[in-house]
């Protein structure tokens, strides 16, 4: 886990979140900052990849602005078929997040559609091959998103 | 002419570890390695990119609780509740999202990532103190299994196929 990671690793990954340079040369703008050589932050960046601690190394896009469709949805699943509509809901390219919570709503996944309306339809098909009711809530206000995890 | 939908489609597989990432999309997208910084940073400077950097997984970088607290809010005082629950460090998103009744009567979403559950607990503890919410109903919903993880793909195209397949949790 977390203690496997050296320090540079740490140094990366903190500094990294609040945001990657645009310019020509970013890896150079990065080595000054972070006092490492280009070559060992980008071998370093591979291998946070490859062990997964990095999910990935771009922008997280504002879903409104960019005219796309965002929300949070759950589902009521009979515990005996918990199994059989996790694997049709993950079939879904519009679903990224899915996790299992311990309520009687059992299951949250998060939903995203290049157009705003293909939500209702991505939800509508859910529901027809499932069987099941799919709540949706998609975000009314935003108070607060951090989007930083110090190590 | 830089194609919008295209740089977004592209960008959102992430960046290129190569000597001059924008060079690379722009040669991607058919445009141009100055048209495309400059195109990312007005991206930027309106919003429709909130962050532009390094997306880790909070599980395996030792943030292994995930709790989702909700809360049943009367309407006038969410937005107020709302903004005090995201002022704390631990809390990462603080969200009003609709009720679902007669299932669903929470309307205040906050998600709190901690060590392990008792962190999480104590750091909800002190939430509620502080915002004086002891007489406000919440559920508390654990997470406890992740059964897909990757960063929201908007516009779908053939490498998007093989990235689902791909998907794993940390």
């Amino acid at each position: 886990m977390m203690d496997k990671l050296h320090a540079s690793d740490k140094h990366i990954i903190n500094s990294l979140q609040g945001g990657f340079p645009v310019c020509e040369q970013p890896w150079s703008v990065l080595a000054e900052q972070l006092a490492m050589p280009v070559d060992e932050i980008i071998s370093r960046i591979e291998n946070l990849m490859r062990n997964g601690y990095i999910n990935r190394f771009g922008p997280i896009y504002n879903a409104e602005k960019i005219g796309g469709g965002l929300t949070l949805a759950a589902m009521k699943i009979p515990p005996n078929r918990f199994e059989e509509v996790t694997e049709m809901v993950n079939t879904y390219d519009e679903v990224a997040h899915n996790y299992q919570r311990d309520h009687v709503l059992n299951m949250w996944f998060v939903l995203a559609t290049e157009r705003p309306e293909q939500i209702r339809k991505v939800i509508n098909k859910i529901e027809k091959q499932t069987g099941l009711l799919v709540y949706n809530m998609p975000k009314k206000e935003e108070y607060f998103l951090g989007l930083k995890f110090e190590v | 002419m830089l194609d919008e939908r295209r740089l977004i489609t592209v960008l959102q597989h992430g960046l290129p570890l190569v000597s001059r990432p924008y060079a690379a999309i722009a040669e991607q997208i058919g445009s141009s390695e100055q048209e495309v910084m400059a195109h990312i940073s007005a991206m930027k400077n309106r919003g429709d990119i909130k962050r532009f950097g390094v997306v880790v997984r909070h599980r395996k970088l030792g943030y292994q609780a995930n709790a989702m607290v909700v809360w049943n809010i009367p309407d006038q005082r969410v937005d107020e509740l709302g903004s005090c629950f995201g002022k704390f460090e631990f809390v990462n998103l603080s969200y009003r999202r609709p009720r679902r009744m007669p299932d669903w009567p929470y309307n205040l979403f906050c998600m709190i990532h901690g060590h392990d559950r008792d962190d999480v607990l104590n750091k909800l503890a002190q939430m509620i103190t502080s915002c004086q919410v002891t007489d406000l109903p919440h559920a508390i919903l654990f997470s406890t299994h992740c059964y897909k993880q990757r960063g929201a793909i908007y516009i779908h195209d053939q490498s998007t196929q093989q990235e689902t397949t791909r998907v794993r949790c940390a």
